[in-house]
């Protein structure tokens, strides 16, 4: 295990790398003279040269690039264009937001997903087998930002039962989770479904209800243990669909997180925080990816850790 | 021995096979109708949309809720949304296919290369890429790109390809391993082919079967991260053109007043979007394909 988590770590060196590598190259595929374009309208001569110095433009590419890596190892991204702060300090502002959102989408999915699954199962053909196929059929299809917009309408502005956007853990968070979990959700149903129907199938199943065992013991100590597995490997996939939906429901329900702050970097121009958003959301996003990789010789002993 | 060979099976292509399971399945019978339906009014649209898309009624410049004379009503320009909503299905169709198109081709060609030359130099250059490129939040790197090369429809496709290719590259590089030990491969360099008469005669043919049913599925998200950009305004900057994303961003101001507004195009983004969906899971099914 041990060896095994080591291996692991050792390998998100260079994603590492490569996150930084490819900001880095983000910020100089802009077309024509990056600190002129990068100042914008901001035309002034002092601020022109200020950059060029601090961005060391008229360098090589190469020292460039060294001195933003020795930068971004210190944790120092830049400063933003428009108020000066430390970017790195603007996005913590909003990481708390983001990181809300999407726990509060990852519960609902989970608590709503897992068991509609598990009845679809159990009842094939039933109604609620029928109304977990649409589930998962819709959370694949609608568009996010559409179903956020429609339910503002309809809760916010026609029944008036929800407040249409803000922030906040009380009821303002209710419409937002829900509309970032449906894909989520979705996809939880459907392999909760096919999971478990393919776990009540095998011969332990029948054995465990040969030997006399209640039917509820069966399910819920024998098959749905074996049937989570590769519901929690799908679950760990899902995590990146998530991130990208919570940015479009925090732009449509004005949610101060990640997702927005990074819109309106780009409205604004504001390339350092755009640059900083980018490898913060990726290395959250590798962070991630390494938890559920780790996880698994935890929940399934079978997985071999010897590599 | 006469009965056997009078049980004579009546020959059926693999393809045909294919199509006609495919076509049993009522969803995928739906999926393919809605298909049509979207490229129908890409194609024809100058023909059944009612109005113009872009030109307003001059008389009456605002917002009308759905009447016989416009049946989604008019936007705040006095145009006709039901006709632009129908125009709107040309560049969703326009940019998912070249996006799409684009990924398939970069990805397929760099998974063969990948594959048959698996383990060289070549494939852990172009495998490293990949595995970095996939350590991303794939929206968010197409978004930055846009933001920072700014709001076309040319960067949009460029955009969306990039975040496309790597999962082709993956889902044929790992086809070619495989096939590239296949004995007909070795029979084929026996007789003297060469790597790309091999890579594009022999293994390509066989790795098509997974493409196709990965591109339909493909083509439904793209449209939804094509819908998704330019709702976020990184989408075709043209004011005139008419894109699903767009009206449904513009229509968010008149949330109020016109709660309809908003419905229209993201039915029309959501119906193309479940035909592909539903397409491709039929292929996937009647072409049985494991789905990654």
């Amino acid at each position: 295990m041990f060896r095994y988590a080591l291996n692991r770590l050792i390998q998100l060196i260079p994603t590492i790398f490569g996150i930084y590598t490819l900001a880095f190259f983000l910020m100089r595929v802009l077309p024509g003279d990056t600190a002129s374009v990068l100042i914008g309208f901001r035309e002034n001569q002092e601020a022109l040269e200020n950059l060029r110095r601090v961005m060391k433009l008229d360098e090589p590419i190469l020292s460039q690039y060294l001195a933003f890596l020795q930068g971004a190892l210190r944790g120092d991204l830049g400063r933003s264009y428009l108020t000066g702060i430390p970017v790195t300090e603007m996005v913590a502002g909003a990481i708390s937001a983001t990181i809300a959102l999407t726990v509060a989408a990852m519960a609902i999915a989970v608590i709503v997903g897992i068991p509609l699954g598990i009845i679809a199962a159990l009842r094939r053909n039933s109604v609620w087998d029928n109304f977990s196929r649409l589930i998962a059929l819709l959370g694949v299809s609608i568009p996010v930002f559409w179903l956020g917009v429609q339910l503002q309408i309809f809760f916010g502005l026609q029944l008036k039962w929800l407040p249409v956007s803000g922030n906040g853990l009380d009821v303002h968070i209710i419409l937002p989770a829900f509309t970032a979990s449906l894909g989520t959700l979705a996809l939880l149903t459907r392999m909760t479904r096919s999971s478990m129907l393919e776990e009540l199938s095998q011969d332990y199943v029948r054995t465990a209800y040969g030997k006399g065992l209640p039917a509820r013991a069966v399910i819920v100590r024998h098959a749905l243990r074996n049937a989570l597995l590769p519901v929690v490997t799908v679950w760990g996939g899902s995590l990146a669909n998530l991130l990208s939906g919570t940015l479009l429901v925090e732009v449509i329900f004005s949610w101060p997180g990640m997702g927005r702050l990074l819109i309106q970097a780009i409205n604004t121009r504001d390339y350092p925080l755009v640059q900083a958003l980018v490898i913060i959301f990726a290395l959250i996003y590798a962070g991630i990816n390494l938890l559920i990789d780790l996880s698994y010789p935890l929940i399934d002993p079978r997985i071999r850790i010897n590599g | 021995m006469d009965e056997v060979t009078n049980l004579s099976v009546k020959q059926r292509s693999l393809l045909g096979d294919a199509l006609r399971r495919m076509f049993k399945n009522p969803l995928t019978v739906i999926g393919a109708f809605l298909v049509a339906l979207a490229l129908f009014c890409a194609i024809f649209a100058p023909l059944i949309a009612p109005y113009s898309a872009t030109k307003g009624d001059l008389k009456n410049f605002y917002i009308k809720p759905p009447s016989a004379e416009h049946l989604f009503g008019t936007d705040d320009l006095g145009r006709d949304i039901l006709s632009r909503v129908i125009y709107g299905s040309q560049i969703s169709v326009k940019i998912a296919l070249l996006a799409e198109g684009a990924g398939l081709i970069v990805g397929t060609l760099l998974g063969l290369m990948t594959g048959y030359y698996g383990g060289s130099l070549f494939d852990s250059v172009v495998m490293r890429i990949v595995d970095i490129l996939m350590a991303f939040p794939l929206l968010i790197i197409a978004i930055a790109l846009i933001g920072v090369l700014g709001a076309s429809e040319s960067n949009l496709i460029i955009a969306l390809a990039l975040v496309i290719w790597p999962f082709v590259t993956r889902l044929v590089r790992s086809q070619a391993l495989a096939l590239r030990e296949a004995e007909y491969v070795t029979a084929a360099r026996t007789v003297g082919a060469g790597d790309f008469g091999i890579m594009f005669r022999h293994i390509l043919p066989n790795t098509l079967t997974p493409i196709v049913v990965y591109g339909t599925l493909g083509i439904a998200s793209v449209i939804l991260s094509e819908a998704a950009l330019s709702f976020l305004g990184l989408g075709t900057t043209e004011q005139t053109v008419p894109s699903w994303g767009k009206m449904l961003n513009e229509s968010r101001a008149f949330m109020r007043t016109a709660p309809l507004m908003p419905l229209w195009p993201g039915l029309a983004i959501l119906i193309t979007v479940l035909g592909f969906n539903l397409l491709g899971d039929g292929l996937r099914d009647a072409l049985d394909v494991r789905a990654r």
